[in-house]
Protein backbone atom coordinates (compact mmCIF):
# COMPACT_ATOMS: atom_id res chain seq x y z
CA UNK A 1 0.00 0.00 0.00
CA UNK A 2 1.05 3.62 -0.62
CA UNK A 3 2.27 5.74 2.27
CA UNK A 4 -0.81 6.99 4.17
CA UNK A 5 0.26 10.59 3.58
CA UNK A 6 0.31 10.01 -0.19
CA UNK A 7 -3.34 8.94 -0.40
CA UNK A 8 -5.78 11.13 -2.29
CA UNK A 9 -8.94 12.03 -0.39
CA UNK A 10 -11.00 9.47 -2.32
CA UNK A 11 -8.38 6.79 -1.61
CA UNK A 12 -8.14 7.77 2.06
CA UNK A 13 -11.93 7.67 2.52
CA UNK A 14 -12.09 4.29 0.75
CA UNK A 15 -9.26 2.86 2.89
CA UNK A 16 -10.87 4.17 6.08
CA UNK A 17 -14.22 2.61 5.16
CA UNK A 18 -12.69 -0.75 4.30
CA UNK A 19 -10.58 -0.75 7.44
CA UNK A 20 -7.37 -1.03 5.42
CA UNK A 21 -6.15 1.96 7.42
CA UNK A 22 -7.48 3.49 10.63
CA UNK A 23 -8.06 7.17 11.17
CA UNK A 24 -5.54 7.00 14.02
CA UNK A 25 -2.91 5.62 11.63
CA UNK A 26 -3.68 8.30 9.07
CA UNK A 27 -3.67 11.15 11.60
CA UNK A 28 -0.52 9.78 13.27
CA UNK A 29 1.22 9.55 9.88
CA UNK A 30 0.38 13.19 9.16
CA UNK A 31 1.54 14.27 12.63
CA UNK A 32 4.80 12.34 12.26
CA UNK A 33 5.48 13.95 8.91
CA UNK A 34 4.68 17.39 10.33
CA UNK A 35 7.00 16.69 13.24
CA UNK A 36 9.81 15.77 10.87
CA UNK A 37 9.39 18.55 8.28
CA UNK A 38 8.04 21.44 10.33
CA UNK A 39 11.48 22.66 11.46
CA UNK A 40 12.37 23.17 7.78
CA UNK A 41 9.01 24.50 6.53
CA UNK A 42 7.15 26.23 9.40
CA UNK A 43 3.77 25.68 7.75
CA UNK A 44 1.83 25.66 11.04
CA UNK A 45 1.08 28.21 13.74
CA UNK A 46 -0.75 25.75 16.00
CA UNK A 47 -1.15 21.99 16.21
CA UNK A 48 -3.65 19.93 18.18
CA UNK A 49 -2.11 16.44 18.10
CA UNK A 50 -3.84 15.00 21.16
CA UNK A 51 -7.30 16.27 20.28
CA UNK A 52 -6.78 15.05 16.70
CA UNK A 53 -5.84 11.55 17.85
CA UNK A 54 -8.84 11.43 20.22
CA UNK A 55 -11.15 12.41 17.39
CA UNK A 56 -9.48 9.80 15.20
CA UNK A 57 -10.22 7.13 17.81
CA UNK A 58 -13.87 8.17 17.92
CA UNK A 59 -13.99 8.09 14.10
CA UNK A 60 -12.44 4.61 14.15
CA UNK A 61 -15.14 3.39 16.56
CA UNK A 62 -17.86 4.65 14.24
CA UNK A 63 -16.12 3.21 11.18
CA UNK A 64 -15.78 -0.19 12.89
CA UNK A 65 -19.41 -0.15 14.03
CA UNK A 66 -20.56 0.67 10.51
CA UNK A 67 -18.48 -2.19 9.10
CA UNK A 68 -20.07 -4.62 11.59
CA UNK A 69 -23.54 -3.57 10.50
CA UNK A 70 -22.49 -3.35 6.83
CA UNK A 71 -23.78 0.20 6.99
CA UNK A 72 -22.55 2.95 4.69
CA UNK A 73 -24.47 5.63 6.54
CA UNK A 74 -21.47 7.65 7.75
CA UNK A 75 -20.36 11.27 7.46
CA UNK A 76 -18.69 11.46 4.02
CA UNK A 77 -15.18 12.38 5.19
CA UNK A 78 -15.19 10.65 8.57
CA UNK A 79 -11.67 10.38 9.99
CA UNK A 80 -9.93 12.54 7.37
CA UNK A 81 -7.32 15.01 8.74
CA UNK A 82 -7.16 18.54 7.33
CA UNK A 83 -5.47 21.82 8.23
CA UNK A 84 -7.11 25.26 8.45
CA UNK A 85 -5.59 28.66 7.68
CA UNK A 86 -5.22 30.71 10.84
CA UNK A 87 -7.61 33.45 9.64
CA UNK A 88 -10.52 31.01 10.13
CA UNK A 89 -11.93 30.52 13.61
CA UNK A 90 -12.05 27.03 15.10
CA UNK A 91 -13.39 26.88 18.63
CA UNK A 92 -10.82 25.49 21.03
CA UNK A 93 -7.83 26.43 18.85
CA UNK A 94 -6.03 29.79 18.81
CA UNK A 95 -6.64 32.13 15.86
CA UNK A 96 -3.95 34.78 15.40
CA UNK A 97 -4.41 35.60 11.69
CA UNK A 98 -0.63 35.79 11.64
CA UNK A 99 -0.81 38.96 13.76
CA UNK A 100 0.71 39.88 17.10
CA UNK A 101 -2.45 41.87 17.82
CA UNK A 102 -4.41 38.60 18.13
CA UNK A 103 -1.78 36.75 20.12
CA UNK A 104 -3.54 34.46 22.59
CA UNK A 105 -7.00 34.93 21.08
CA UNK A 106 -9.25 31.88 21.50
CA UNK A 107 -12.29 32.24 19.23
CA UNK A 108 -15.60 31.52 20.98
CA UNK A 109 -17.11 30.00 17.83
CA UNK A 110 -16.24 28.05 14.68
CA UNK A 111 -16.36 29.34 11.10
CA UNK A 112 -19.31 27.93 9.14
CA UNK A 113 -17.08 26.40 6.47
CA UNK A 114 -15.06 24.57 9.12
CA UNK A 115 -18.17 23.58 11.10
CA UNK A 116 -19.64 21.97 7.98
CA UNK A 117 -16.47 19.99 7.38
CA UNK A 118 -16.41 18.90 11.03
CA UNK A 119 -19.97 17.68 10.55
CA UNK A 120 -18.76 15.80 7.51
CA UNK A 121 -16.29 14.01 9.76
CA UNK A 122 -12.97 15.77 9.16
CA UNK A 123 -10.37 16.24 11.90
CA UNK A 124 -8.65 19.64 12.11
CA UNK A 125 -5.08 18.87 13.11
CA UNK A 126 -3.69 22.39 13.02
CA UNK A 127 -3.81 26.02 11.96
CA UNK A 128 -1.56 27.13 9.11
CA UNK A 129 0.65 30.17 8.71
CA UNK A 130 -0.49 33.23 6.80
CA UNK A 131 0.58 36.74 5.98
CA UNK A 132 -0.77 38.98 8.73
CA UNK A 133 -4.55 39.31 8.22
CA UNK A 134 -4.04 37.63 4.81
CA UNK A 135 -2.25 40.73 3.51
CA UNK A 136 0.64 39.54 1.42
CA UNK A 137 1.84 37.22 -1.31
CA UNK A 138 4.63 35.34 0.44
CA UNK A 139 3.81 34.66 4.15
CA UNK A 140 6.77 36.93 4.90
CA UNK A 141 4.29 39.29 6.58
CA UNK A 142 3.39 36.75 9.27
CA UNK A 143 4.26 38.01 12.76
CA UNK A 144 5.33 34.42 13.54
CA UNK A 145 7.97 33.84 10.87
CA UNK A 146 8.00 32.92 7.19
CA UNK A 147 6.87 29.57 5.74
CA UNK A 148 9.37 27.92 3.40
CA UNK A 149 8.51 26.51 0.00
CA UNK A 150 8.83 22.69 0.08
CA UNK A 151 10.31 22.70 -3.45
CA UNK A 152 13.12 25.06 -2.43
CA UNK A 153 13.26 26.12 1.19
CA UNK A 154 15.11 29.32 0.25
CA UNK A 155 11.95 30.49 -1.50
CA UNK A 156 8.54 31.67 -0.37
CA UNK A 157 5.48 29.39 -0.62
CA UNK A 158 3.41 32.31 -1.89
CA UNK A 159 0.67 33.83 0.15
CA UNK A 160 -1.24 34.61 1.94
CA UNK A 161 -2.36 30.95 2.33
CA UNK A 162 1.31 29.89 2.16
CA UNK A 163 1.16 27.62 5.21
CA UNK A 164 -1.78 25.69 3.78
CA UNK A 165 -0.09 25.36 0.36
CA UNK A 166 3.22 24.21 1.84
CA UNK A 167 1.48 21.72 4.15
CA UNK A 168 -0.43 20.14 1.25
CA UNK A 169 2.60 20.12 -1.07
CA UNK A 170 4.78 18.50 1.62
CA UNK A 171 2.14 15.80 2.23
CA UNK A 172 1.62 16.93 5.82
CA UNK A 173 -2.14 16.91 5.21
CA UNK A 174 -4.25 15.78 2.26
CA UNK A 175 -6.01 19.15 2.07
CA UNK A 176 -6.18 22.51 3.82
CA UNK A 177 -8.53 25.47 3.88
CA UNK A 178 -7.28 28.80 2.63
CA UNK A 179 -8.78 32.18 1.87
CA UNK A 180 -8.51 34.29 -1.26
CA UNK A 181 -9.06 38.06 -1.29
CA UNK A 182 -6.75 38.88 -4.20
CA UNK A 183 -5.18 35.53 -5.07
CA UNK A 184 -4.28 34.14 -1.67
CA UNK A 185 -5.38 30.58 -2.48
CA UNK A 186 -4.39 30.43 -6.14
CA UNK A 187 -0.92 32.04 -6.01
CA UNK A 188 0.44 29.84 -3.19
CA UNK A 189 -1.17 26.80 -4.86
CA UNK A 190 0.78 27.74 -7.98
CA UNK A 191 4.06 28.35 -6.11
CA UNK A 192 3.78 25.02 -4.27
CA UNK A 193 2.47 22.85 -7.12
CA UNK A 194 -0.95 22.07 -5.65
CA UNK A 195 -4.55 22.66 -6.72
CA UNK A 196 -6.49 25.56 -5.24
CA UNK A 197 -10.06 26.79 -5.68
CA UNK A 198 -11.25 30.33 -5.02
CA UNK A 199 -15.02 29.94 -5.33
CA UNK A 200 -17.63 32.44 -6.49
CA UNK A 201 -18.06 35.27 -3.98
CA UNK A 202 -20.82 34.29 -1.58
CA UNK A 203 -20.72 30.54 -2.33
CA UNK A 204 -18.88 29.85 0.93
CA UNK A 205 -19.95 31.58 4.11
CA UNK A 206 -17.53 34.16 5.52
CA UNK A 207 -18.89 33.69 9.05
CA UNK A 208 -15.89 33.01 11.28
CA UNK A 209 -13.40 34.29 8.72
CA UNK A 210 -11.35 37.18 10.13
CA UNK A 211 -12.41 39.98 7.77
CA UNK A 212 -9.91 41.68 5.46
CA UNK A 213 -11.71 42.99 2.36
CA UNK A 214 -15.32 42.04 2.87
CA UNK A 215 -16.47 42.47 -0.74
CA UNK A 216 -13.54 40.34 -1.95
CA UNK A 217 -12.89 37.69 0.75
CA UNK A 218 -13.69 34.08 -0.06
CA UNK A 219 -12.89 30.80 1.66
CA UNK A 220 -11.24 28.22 -0.58
CA UNK A 221 -9.54 24.85 -0.58
CA UNK A 222 -5.99 23.70 -1.33
CA UNK A 223 -5.51 20.03 -2.14
CA UNK A 224 -3.38 17.89 -4.39
CA UNK A 225 -5.88 17.43 -7.21
CA UNK A 226 -9.12 18.94 -8.47
CA UNK A 227 -11.13 15.91 -7.33
CA UNK A 228 -9.83 16.35 -3.77
CA UNK A 229 -10.60 20.08 -3.74
CA UNK A 230 -14.11 19.40 -5.04
CA UNK A 231 -14.64 16.77 -2.32
CA UNK A 232 -14.24 19.46 0.33
CA UNK A 233 -15.89 22.38 -1.46
CA UNK A 234 -19.17 20.57 -2.04
CA UNK A 235 -19.45 19.96 1.71
CA UNK A 236 -18.47 23.50 2.78
CA UNK A 237 -20.56 25.55 0.39
CA UNK A 238 -24.15 26.69 0.54
CA UNK A 239 -26.36 29.27 2.16
CA UNK A 240 -25.57 30.47 5.67
CA UNK A 241 -27.94 32.94 7.35
CA UNK A 242 -25.01 34.12 9.51
CA UNK A 243 -23.38 35.78 6.45
CA UNK A 244 -25.52 38.45 4.79
CA UNK A 245 -23.59 38.05 1.52
CA UNK A 246 -23.98 34.27 1.43
CA UNK A 247 -25.78 33.19 -1.75
CA UNK A 248 -29.17 31.63 -1.05
CA UNK A 249 -28.36 28.45 -2.96
CA UNK A 250 -27.68 24.82 -2.13
CA UNK A 251 -24.08 23.61 -2.29
CA UNK A 252 -23.01 22.61 -5.81
CA UNK A 253 -22.68 18.86 -6.41
CA UNK A 254 -19.61 19.26 -8.64
CA UNK A 255 -19.87 15.94 -10.47
CA UNK A 256 -16.66 14.84 -12.20
CA UNK A 257 -17.16 12.90 -15.44
CA UNK A 258 -15.31 9.58 -15.71
CA UNK A 259 -13.69 10.51 -19.05
CA UNK A 260 -11.36 13.39 -19.90
CA UNK A 261 -13.62 14.63 -22.70
CA UNK A 262 -13.99 18.40 -23.01
CA UNK A 263 -15.88 18.40 -26.30
CA UNK A 264 -18.26 21.33 -26.53
CA UNK A 265 -16.41 23.57 -24.05
CA UNK A 266 -14.87 26.84 -25.20
CA UNK A 267 -11.78 28.25 -23.49
CA UNK A 268 -10.69 31.86 -23.91
CA UNK A 269 -7.07 32.94 -23.60
CA UNK A 270 -6.86 36.65 -22.72
CA UNK A 271 -4.02 38.42 -24.51
CA UNK A 272 -3.71 40.90 -21.60
CA UNK A 273 -2.42 38.11 -19.32
CA UNK A 274 0.72 37.46 -21.33
CA UNK A 275 2.42 40.71 -20.56
CA UNK A 276 6.02 41.82 -20.78
CA UNK A 277 7.89 40.71 -17.71
CA UNK A 278 6.21 37.32 -17.43
CA UNK A 279 8.74 34.52 -16.92
CA UNK A 280 9.04 32.83 -20.37
CA UNK A 281 8.75 29.33 -18.87
CA UNK A 282 5.48 30.30 -17.17
CA UNK A 283 4.03 31.43 -20.49
CA UNK A 284 5.30 28.29 -22.25
CA UNK A 285 3.84 25.88 -19.67
CA UNK A 286 0.49 27.65 -19.56
CA UNK A 287 0.20 27.79 -23.35
CA UNK A 288 1.21 24.13 -23.45
CA UNK A 289 -1.53 23.22 -20.98
CA UNK A 290 -4.08 25.11 -23.07
CA UNK A 291 -3.03 23.00 -26.08
CA UNK A 292 -3.55 19.87 -23.98
CA UNK A 293 -7.05 21.05 -23.04
CA UNK A 294 -7.78 21.57 -26.74
CA UNK A 295 -6.54 18.03 -27.45
CA UNK A 296 -9.16 16.84 -24.95
CA UNK A 297 -11.83 18.45 -27.11
CA UNK A 298 -12.08 22.03 -25.86
CA UNK A 299 -12.23 24.81 -28.41
CA UNK A 300 -9.64 27.54 -27.73
CA UNK A 301 -9.86 31.15 -28.83
CA UNK A 302 -8.04 34.36 -28.05
CA UNK A 303 -10.11 36.89 -26.13
CA UNK A 304 -9.59 40.37 -24.71
CA UNK A 305 -10.25 41.67 -21.20
CA UNK A 306 -9.41 45.30 -21.97
CA UNK A 307 -9.52 46.70 -18.43
CA UNK A 308 -7.09 44.15 -16.96
CA UNK A 309 -4.34 46.76 -16.41
CA UNK A 310 -6.62 48.63 -14.01
CA UNK A 311 -7.25 45.65 -11.72
CA UNK A 312 -4.12 46.20 -9.64
CA UNK A 313 -4.72 49.87 -8.77
CA UNK A 314 -8.44 49.18 -8.24
CA UNK A 315 -7.67 46.34 -5.85
CA UNK A 316 -5.03 48.25 -3.92
CA UNK A 317 -7.52 51.04 -3.25
CA UNK A 318 -10.64 48.97 -2.54
CA UNK A 319 -9.07 46.21 -0.43
CA UNK A 320 -7.13 48.61 1.85
CA UNK A 321 -10.23 50.82 2.17
CA UNK A 322 -12.27 47.84 3.36
CA UNK A 323 -9.38 46.67 5.54
CA UNK A 324 -9.05 50.06 7.22
CA UNK A 325 -12.67 49.74 8.34
CA UNK A 326 -12.52 46.02 9.22
CA UNK A 327 -9.34 46.37 11.27
CA UNK A 328 -10.76 49.20 13.37
CA UNK A 329 -11.94 46.47 15.78
CA UNK A 330 -8.38 45.74 16.91
CA UNK A 331 -8.08 48.36 19.61
CA UNK A 332 -7.12 46.45 22.75
CA UNK A 333 -10.63 46.55 24.22
CA UNK A 334 -12.14 43.08 23.73
CA UNK A 335 -9.27 40.79 22.74
CA UNK A 336 -5.55 40.65 22.18
CA UNK A 337 -2.75 42.38 24.05
CA UNK A 338 -3.35 45.94 25.31
CA UNK A 339 -0.73 48.70 25.49
CA UNK A 340 -0.53 50.45 28.86
CA UNK A 341 -2.05 53.91 28.95
CA UNK A 342 -4.17 56.05 31.25
CA UNK A 343 -6.12 57.45 28.30
CA UNK A 344 -8.54 55.50 26.07
CA UNK A 345 -7.67 57.02 22.69
CA UNK A 346 -3.96 56.87 23.47
CA UNK A 347 -4.41 53.21 24.44
CA UNK A 348 -5.99 52.48 21.02
CA UNK A 349 -3.12 54.20 19.18
CA UNK A 350 -0.38 52.46 21.14
CA UNK A 351 -2.04 49.03 21.01
CA UNK A 352 -2.44 49.29 17.23
CA UNK A 353 1.02 50.78 16.70
CA UNK A 354 2.62 47.92 18.62
CA UNK A 355 0.32 45.12 17.42
CA UNK A 356 0.19 45.59 13.63
CA UNK A 357 3.08 44.78 11.29
CA UNK A 358 4.38 47.07 8.54
CA UNK A 359 2.21 45.80 5.67
CA UNK A 360 -0.99 45.96 7.71
CA UNK A 361 -0.15 49.50 8.81
CA UNK A 362 0.55 50.47 5.20
CA UNK A 363 -2.81 49.14 4.02
CA UNK A 364 -4.69 50.76 6.90
CA UNK A 365 -2.99 54.06 6.02
CA UNK A 366 -3.66 53.64 2.29
CA UNK A 367 -7.31 52.75 2.89
CA UNK A 368 -7.84 55.55 5.37
CA UNK A 369 -6.37 57.99 2.86
CA UNK A 370 -8.51 56.67 -0.02
CA UNK A 371 -11.64 57.08 2.11
CA UNK A 372 -10.76 60.43 3.68
CA UNK A 373 -12.51 63.71 2.95
CA UNK A 374 -11.29 65.26 -0.29
CA UNK A 375 -9.89 62.03 -1.74
CA UNK A 376 -12.89 59.69 -1.58
CA UNK A 377 -14.25 60.42 -5.09
CA UNK A 378 -10.87 60.52 -6.81
CA UNK A 379 -9.60 57.27 -5.30
CA UNK A 380 -12.23 55.02 -3.76
CA UNK A 381 -15.15 56.19 -5.90
CA UNK A 382 -13.18 55.97 -9.13
CA UNK A 383 -11.88 52.51 -8.15
CA UNK A 384 -15.44 51.27 -7.57
CA UNK A 385 -16.46 52.46 -11.03
CA UNK A 386 -13.40 50.88 -12.63
CA UNK A 387 -14.34 47.67 -10.79
CA UNK A 388 -17.63 47.71 -12.70
CA UNK A 389 -15.71 47.88 -16.00
CA UNK A 390 -13.53 44.92 -14.98
CA UNK A 391 -16.63 42.91 -14.06
CA UNK A 392 -18.24 43.80 -17.39
CA UNK A 393 -15.12 42.62 -19.27
CA UNK A 394 -15.67 39.16 -17.78
CA UNK A 395 -19.42 39.19 -18.38
CA UNK A 396 -18.80 40.00 -22.05
CA UNK A 397 -16.12 37.30 -22.34
CA UNK A 398 -18.36 34.64 -20.82
CA UNK A 399 -20.93 35.28 -23.53
CA UNK A 400 -18.52 33.65 -25.97
CA UNK A 401 -16.42 31.26 -23.84
CA UNK A 402 -17.10 28.86 -20.95
CA UNK A 403 -13.84 29.46 -19.12
CA UNK A 404 -10.74 31.64 -19.28
CA UNK A 405 -7.24 30.16 -19.03
CA UNK A 406 -4.36 32.29 -17.75
CA UNK A 407 -1.18 32.14 -15.71
CA UNK A 408 -1.67 32.38 -11.93
CA UNK A 409 1.36 34.59 -11.35
CA UNK A 410 3.98 36.19 -13.62
CA UNK A 411 6.77 34.07 -12.10
CA UNK A 412 7.43 30.91 -10.14
CA UNK A 413 8.22 31.13 -6.42
CA UNK A 414 10.60 33.96 -5.60
CA UNK A 415 13.35 34.03 -3.01
CA UNK A 416 12.64 34.87 0.61
CA UNK A 417 13.49 38.55 1.00
CA UNK A 418 13.58 39.20 -2.74
CA UNK A 419 11.00 42.00 -2.61
CA UNK A 420 12.59 43.43 0.51
CA UNK A 421 10.85 46.60 1.53
CA UNK A 422 9.27 47.29 -1.86
CA UNK A 423 5.50 46.87 -1.40
CA UNK A 424 4.64 47.76 -5.00
CA UNK A 425 6.89 44.98 -6.35
CA UNK A 426 5.08 42.55 -4.05
CA UNK A 427 1.67 43.80 -5.18
CA UNK A 428 2.62 43.09 -8.81
CA UNK A 429 2.75 39.37 -7.90
CA UNK A 430 -1.06 39.50 -7.70
CA UNK A 431 -1.64 41.07 -11.10
CA UNK A 432 -3.32 37.97 -12.64
CA UNK A 433 -5.33 36.85 -9.62
CA UNK A 434 -6.94 40.12 -8.48
CA UNK A 435 -9.42 40.45 -11.38
CA UNK A 436 -11.42 37.34 -10.35
CA UNK A 437 -11.90 38.75 -6.84
CA UNK A 438 -12.98 42.13 -8.19
CA UNK A 439 -15.52 40.40 -10.45
CA UNK A 440 -16.64 37.90 -7.79
CA UNK A 441 -16.02 34.95 -10.11
CA UNK A 442 -14.39 31.56 -9.37
CA UNK A 443 -10.79 30.68 -10.18
CA UNK A 444 -9.16 27.26 -10.03
CA UNK A 445 -5.35 27.01 -10.00
CA UNK A 446 -3.48 23.78 -10.72
CA UNK A 447 0.05 22.70 -11.64
CA UNK A 448 0.97 22.46 -15.31
CA UNK A 449 4.71 21.77 -15.14
CA UNK A 450 7.98 23.08 -13.77
CA UNK A 451 10.47 25.77 -14.69
CA UNK A 452 14.16 25.12 -15.32
CA UNK A 453 14.91 25.34 -11.59
CA UNK A 454 12.41 22.66 -10.70
CA UNK A 455 9.80 25.08 -9.36
CA UNK A 456 6.12 24.43 -10.05
CA UNK A 457 4.20 26.49 -12.62
CA UNK A 458 0.47 26.98 -12.17
CA UNK A 459 -2.38 27.81 -14.50
CA UNK A 460 -5.77 29.19 -13.50
CA UNK A 461 -9.13 28.65 -15.08
CA UNK A 462 -11.67 31.36 -14.36
CA UNK A 463 -15.38 30.88 -14.90
CA UNK A 464 -18.55 32.92 -14.66
CA UNK A 465 -20.23 33.28 -11.27
CA UNK A 466 -21.26 29.81 -10.05
CA UNK A 467 -19.29 28.18 -12.88
CA UNK A 468 -17.25 25.99 -10.50
CA UNK A 469 -18.53 22.74 -11.99
CA UNK A 470 -17.02 23.33 -15.42
CA UNK A 471 -13.70 24.51 -13.91
CA UNK A 472 -13.40 21.31 -11.90
CA UNK A 473 -14.40 19.27 -14.93
CA UNK A 474 -11.63 20.83 -17.04
CA UNK A 475 -8.93 20.64 -14.37
CA UNK A 476 -9.90 17.06 -13.51
CA UNK A 477 -9.77 16.08 -17.18
CA UNK A 478 -6.30 17.63 -17.43
CA UNK A 479 -5.20 15.77 -14.29
CA UNK A 480 -6.50 12.48 -15.72
CA UNK A 481 -3.99 12.78 -18.57
CA UNK A 482 -1.08 14.45 -16.71
CA UNK A 483 0.72 13.77 -13.44
CA UNK A 484 2.05 17.19 -12.39
CA UNK A 485 -0.35 17.22 -9.44
CA UNK A 486 1.09 13.90 -8.23
CA UNK A 487 4.69 15.12 -8.15
CA UNK A 488 6.02 15.64 -4.65
CA UNK A 489 8.97 17.73 -3.50
CA UNK A 490 11.96 15.68 -2.36
CA UNK A 491 12.11 16.43 1.33
CA UNK A 492 13.17 13.08 2.71
CA UNK A 493 16.83 12.89 1.75
CA UNK B 1 2.68 63.04 -5.94
CA UNK B 2 4.42 63.03 -2.65
CA UNK B 3 2.78 62.80 0.76
CA UNK B 4 4.00 65.36 3.25
CA UNK B 5 4.90 64.33 6.80
CA UNK B 6 1.87 66.29 8.13
CA UNK B 7 -0.41 64.31 5.79
CA UNK B 8 1.03 61.01 7.01
CA UNK B 9 0.48 62.16 10.58
CA UNK B 10 -3.08 63.22 9.79
CA UNK B 11 -3.93 59.81 8.25
CA UNK B 12 -2.28 57.99 11.15
CA UNK B 13 -4.35 60.06 13.58
CA UNK B 14 -7.56 59.21 11.69
CA UNK B 15 -6.59 55.53 11.79
CA UNK B 16 -5.65 55.66 15.50
CA UNK B 17 -2.22 54.35 14.64
CA UNK B 18 0.89 55.22 16.61
CA UNK B 19 3.81 55.44 14.15
CA UNK B 20 7.48 55.98 14.89
CA UNK B 21 9.33 58.76 13.10
CA UNK B 22 11.11 56.14 11.04
CA UNK B 23 7.77 54.59 10.01
CA UNK B 24 6.32 58.00 9.11
CA UNK B 25 9.24 58.70 6.81
CA UNK B 26 9.21 55.25 5.23
CA UNK B 27 5.44 55.18 4.73
CA UNK B 28 5.45 58.69 3.21
CA UNK B 29 7.70 57.39 0.40
CA UNK B 30 6.00 54.03 -0.04
CA UNK B 31 2.43 55.36 0.06
CA UNK B 32 3.38 58.08 -2.41
CA UNK B 33 4.72 55.44 -4.82
CA UNK B 34 1.56 53.35 -4.48
CA UNK B 35 -0.71 56.36 -4.96
CA UNK B 36 1.34 57.37 -8.03
CA UNK B 37 0.72 53.93 -9.44
CA UNK B 38 -2.99 54.20 -8.61
CA UNK B 39 -3.13 57.56 -10.40
CA UNK B 40 -3.40 55.70 -13.72
CA UNK B 41 -7.06 55.17 -12.80
CA UNK B 42 -7.64 58.88 -13.27
CA UNK B 43 -7.11 58.43 -17.01
CA UNK B 44 -10.04 56.01 -17.22
CA UNK B 45 -13.32 57.51 -18.42
CA UNK B 46 -15.98 56.31 -15.99
CA UNK B 47 -18.69 58.77 -16.95
CA UNK B 48 -22.05 57.13 -16.37
CA UNK B 49 -20.51 53.94 -14.95
CA UNK B 50 -22.16 52.85 -11.69
CA UNK B 51 -19.87 51.86 -8.82
CA UNK B 52 -19.52 48.23 -7.71
CA UNK B 53 -19.54 48.03 -3.94
CA UNK B 54 -20.18 44.36 -3.24
CA UNK B 55 -18.80 41.02 -4.37
CA UNK B 56 -21.87 40.06 -6.32
CA UNK B 57 -23.99 43.16 -6.77
CA UNK B 58 -27.70 43.60 -6.73
CA UNK B 59 -28.97 42.11 -3.51
CA UNK B 60 -29.81 43.48 -0.11
CA UNK B 61 -30.60 41.24 2.83
CA UNK B 62 -32.50 41.93 6.00
CA UNK B 63 -33.32 39.30 8.57
CA UNK B 64 -36.33 39.44 10.87
CA UNK B 65 -35.59 41.42 14.02
CA UNK B 66 -35.95 38.51 16.42
CA UNK B 67 -34.13 37.86 19.67
CA UNK B 68 -31.80 34.87 19.35
CA UNK B 69 -29.24 33.32 21.64
CA UNK B 70 -25.83 34.95 21.30
CA UNK B 71 -22.32 33.95 22.27
CA UNK B 72 -21.54 33.06 25.85
CA UNK B 73 -20.51 36.15 27.83
CA UNK B 74 -18.07 34.38 30.13
CA UNK B 75 -16.33 32.87 27.13
CA UNK B 76 -16.15 36.24 25.36
CA UNK B 77 -14.66 37.87 28.43
CA UNK B 78 -11.92 35.25 28.57
CA UNK B 79 -10.27 37.05 25.65
CA UNK B 80 -10.55 40.47 27.31
CA UNK B 81 -7.31 42.26 28.25
CA UNK B 82 -9.19 43.53 31.35
CA UNK B 83 -12.66 42.62 32.59
CA UNK B 84 -14.67 43.58 35.64
CA UNK B 85 -18.25 42.86 36.74
CA UNK B 86 -18.99 40.91 33.53
CA UNK B 87 -17.88 43.89 31.43
CA UNK B 88 -14.83 45.00 29.45
CA UNK B 89 -12.72 47.40 31.46
CA UNK B 90 -11.06 50.28 29.55
CA UNK B 91 -9.16 53.45 30.42
CA UNK B 92 -11.35 56.60 30.35
CA UNK B 93 -12.07 58.00 26.87
CA UNK B 94 -13.84 61.16 28.14
CA UNK B 95 -12.64 63.59 30.78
Amino acid sequence: MAEPTDLSIAEAVQSLRSGEISSRELVAACLARIDRLEPRLHAFLALAPEAALQQADRADERLAAARRRSSTDLPPLLGLPVAVKDVLCVQGMPATSGSAILKGFLPPYTATTVARLLQAGVIVIGKTNTDEFAMGSSTENSAYGVTHNPWDTGRVPGGSSGGSAAAVAARMVPAALGTDTGGSVRQPASFCGVTGIKPTYGLNSRYGLVAYGSSLDSVGVLARGAADAAALLRLMAGYDPADATSLDLPAPKLPLPPDPDLTGLKIGVPEEYFIQGIQPEVEERVRGAVIQLSELGAEVRTISLPHTEYALPVYYLIAPAEASANLARYDGVRFGPRAASEDGIDMFRKTRGAGFGAEVKRRIMLGTYALSAGYYDAYYGQAQKARTLIRRDFEAAFETVDAIAAPVAPTTAFRIGQHGDDPLAMYLEDVFTLPANLAGIPGLAFPVGFDGQGLPVGMQLMGPALGEERLFRMAHAYQMVTDWHLRAPRLDE
Amino acid sequence: MSLKPQEVEHIAALARLDLSDEEKERFAGQLSAILDYAARLQALDTTGIPPTSSGLPGRSVLRPDEARPGLDLEQLLQNAPQAQDRQFRVPPVLD
